[in-house]
């Protein structure tokens, strides 16, 4: 067993053993779904009526829809009846000190390089005094409050702005869009708000306030984020600290919505616990996550890295709605193991001259299944648009698998689309060439993969790039040789 | 500095022997010349020397400066001070020139005990090299052999030789593939390595490449061992009469 396996089992599998609690309270709620499941949930969360109408109009749509399966992957359906659907925020064990955890996932924190005090907090150890999570958490409040920017609960949104909430939720991805995004419309649990004013560019990167408050999200966690004329913002979602984590399906949904000359920059970090060698108790990441380019000129860019989970099924998208608006979406999927992704994008372009480009890099060892599917779509009244995809495919052994699945089309003859795909093996004759000029292998490998991925990422916020090549050399440790 | 006795090889897995029996010596300050037909084994010797993982010594011993270098690591060798010039230098996409060789002459400087140098440092060195082959700066910029021409890849080759610094160079094929105006850059560069302190094993189907670089020891390879020793004039005598008219008289 690899390192990386023993420090993720012994996270995810053995917690107890190291001094974790599992005592985990849960208010008294009944498992399973149903229009009155979702009105006990609702009236738990203290929501008003329209927000239980949404709901309820969702869960019947889901009721009639078929769960999918046309992608590259199998895996057990998941038991909607046998799920909890509500829970209440969950605490976190403590323990008392660092050395109190399990020395593996120490090694990890410390291979990744993330500062001690936030080790403790994902740990789940007891920040001491010294570092006031809470003062620096105001003071970011604060800090966002002066330049008018909301950022909040999705559920104290829900009360707080309804109007915004009424009028964005559900306008970029619609209950009936898909299976798991009406599931999602009828039970979400909670998630982030985000509303940045007319002309603004939020102060700080989203990301930074995250790394501290280290969020809950969710089994079902909803996503909202509203860049106004003029303004801009960069998010950032997840971690690359391995999480605990004991939901096993996520089927969130993520909304942006991009007004005139707006830029909303949105990036994933996701290393959600992905099985054992078997690929037994992964997480089934069933995202849908959509941005709408509304405004002219406006801008929408979606950067992940995938390194987690079982199953990923994962397409942000964006409507390029806007004349003169620009969609991006940049790409590193890594499979290891019994891993299956399915994941890509979606450009669709609506207004005139639009641009999209699409930068997807997927690497395959052990046992993993990798695909890679995207549509790029352009319209009859879109002229003068432009896209351009690369889709390169890497793979490292001889038992994993690469696909490549893009549809294209274009209704018009003023635009192009572009298209370049490629499949390497990371060979032994790369490997050989590097240690042959004084490299050990391992970093061999790891230059080899960093120079695969570098165009992706380096649109991550910087302080995260460094953090996820770290990430993949771990993730990647021993599938070589 | 090289000794190689009664080396017998084969690909990892396989039975057929690709060498069977090489004995050669190298010594420092000198430069060998390996010539012979495809198929005789003059690269597998390269990537023998080299540690090729694809290869496995079934008999014989490697030893460089006294050591034992049969069964060391690609790497370990290299810091020893060996050095490959690829036949067919490999792409890295992603990875900058700068960055490989920063990388390559600090660990094998760490593995030596010796100062590792700074970017600054390391910059001003990498420059201080590019005229050996009358390359641009530009050239460090650009991904490990990636899109690069034929010719460009060998100079590359030569390049990070310089830069590196080995004791003992294996140069394989490295007039194949170049123009005449590529080939006389690559060979000039060479003749500016070549030190008394160092070796070079220049490995080459034609004699071409020995009007350039002049050897000291030329050797034939044939059928997986070295069949004849010599001076140039050895080489000569090949490019006269070929290699059939030398296997007949060697039979």
């Amino acid at each position: 067993m690899s390192e990386e396996t023993k420090a993720l089992e012994s996270m995810i599998g053995e917690e107890y053993k190291y001094g974790f609690t599992t005592d985990v309270e849960y208010e008294d709620f009944p498992k399973g779904i149903s229009e009155d499941i979702i009105r006990e949930l609702s009236s738990r969360k203290e929501e008003p009526e329209w927000m239980l109408e949404f709901r309820l109009k969702s869960y019947r749509a889901w009721l009639e829809m078929d769960e999918p399966e046309w992608f590259n992957a199998t895996y057990t359906k998941p038991d909607f009846e046998n799920l909890l659907y509500y829970s209440a925020p969950k605490k976190r064990p403590s323990l008392d000190s660092l050395d109190d955890v399990d020395p593996n996932i120490r090694e990890t924190y410390e291979k990744l390089g993330i500062p001690l005090e936030e080790q403790k907090m994902l740990a789940g150890v007891a920040v001491d005094a010294v570092f006031d999570s809470v003062s620096v958490f105001t003071s970011f409040k604060e800090k966002l409050a002066e330049a008018g920017v909301i950022f909040c609960s999705i559920s104290e949104a829900i009360k707080e702005y309804p109007d915004l909430v009424k009028k964005y939720m559900g306008s970029v991805i619609p209950a009936r869009d898909n299976f798991y995004a009406a599931l999602n419309s009828a039970v979400f649990s909670d998630g982030s708000f985000c509303y940045i004013p007319k002309n603004t560019a939020c102060p700080m990167e989203l990301s930074t306030y995250f790394r501290i408050n280290n969020m809950e999200s969710g089994q079902f966690e909803r996503t909202l984020i509203i860049a106004e004329e003029g303004a801009s913002v960069s998010y950032l979602e997840g971690c690359t600290a391995p999480m605990y984590d004991e939901n096993q399906l996520h089927a969130a949904v993520v909304e942006l919505i991009a007004l005139d000359h707006a830029d909303i920059k949105y990036s994933t970090i996701q290393n959600w616990y992905s099985g054992d060698e078997n690929g037994k108790g992964g997480i089934y990441n069933f995202v849908t996550k959509r941005g709408i380019c509304k405004g002219n000129h406006s801008k929408i860019s979606w950067t992940q890295l995938e390194t987690g989970s079982a199953v990923t099924l994962k397409y942000p998208s964006v409507i390029l709605q806007g004349d003169h608006s620009i969609g991006e979406f940049y790409s590193v999927a890594v499979t290891t193991k019994k891993q299956q992704a399915d994941t890509g994008t979606k450009m669709i372009h609506l207004g005139k001259n639009t641009r999209s480009t699409i930068i997807s890099k997927g690497i395959s060892a052990g046992e993993s299944n990798n695909s890679y599917r995207g549509e790029v779509k352009i319209g009859k009244k879109a002229t003068g648009s432009k896209n351009y995809s690369v889709c390169d495919s890497m793979l490292i052994g001889q038992s994993c698998g690469a696909h490549t699945f893009p549809y294209i089309s274009s209704e018009n003859a003023s635009s192009s689309v572009e298209h370049e795909a490629t499949t390497s093996r990371v060979g032994e004759e790369q490997i050989f060439y590097l240690m042959q000029r004084g490299i050990s292998e391992q970093d061999a490998i790891s230059m080899i993969i960093n120079g695969f991925v570098k165009d992706v990422l380096k649109e991550l916020p910087l302080e995260f790039a460094v953090e996820a090549n770290k990430l993949l050399d771990i993730k990647l440790e021993g599938s070589v040789g | 500095m090289l000794e190689i006795r009664n080396l017998h090889a084969v690909v990892e897995g396989e039975e057929l022997e690709i060498l069977k029996g090489v004995n050669l010596t190298v010594n420092k300050g000198e430069i060998h010349a390996i010539m012979g037909p495809n198929g005789s084994g003059k690269s597998t010797l390269s990537k023998v020397v080299s540690g090729h993982p694809e290869y496995e010594v079934t008999e014989g011993t490697i030893l460089f400066e006294g050591e034992d270098i049969t069964e060391m690591d690609a790497d370990e060798r290299a810091h020893l001070g060996l050095f490959l010039a690829f036949q067919y230098p490999v792409e890295v996409p992603g990875i900058t020139n700068k960055t490989l060789l920063r990388e390559a002459y600090n660990t094998i400087a760490r593995a030596n005990e010796r100062e590792e140098l700074d970017p600054l440092e390391f910059e001003d060195y990498l420059v201080s090299k590019l005229e050996i082959i009358e390359m641009k700066d530009e050239f460090l910029n650009r991904s490990i052999n990636t899109g690069f021409s034929g010719g460009e890849k060998k100079k590359n080759e030569i390049f990070q030789m310089a830069v590196l610094n080995p004791r003992l160079s294996f140069l394989d094929e490295t007039d194949s593939g170049l123009d005449i105006d590529a080939l006389k850059v690559v060979s000039d560069g060479v003749n500016k390595i070549a030190s008394p302190e160092n070796a070079i094993v220049m490995i080459t189907h034609y004699q071409r490449l020995l009007n350039y670089i002049k050897p000291d020891f030329v050797h034939v390879m044939m059928n997986g061992k070295i069949v004849k020793s010599g001076d140039i004039s050895l080489a000569e005598e090949l490019e006269a009469n070929g290699y059939d008219q030398m296997q007949k008289e060697l039979a």
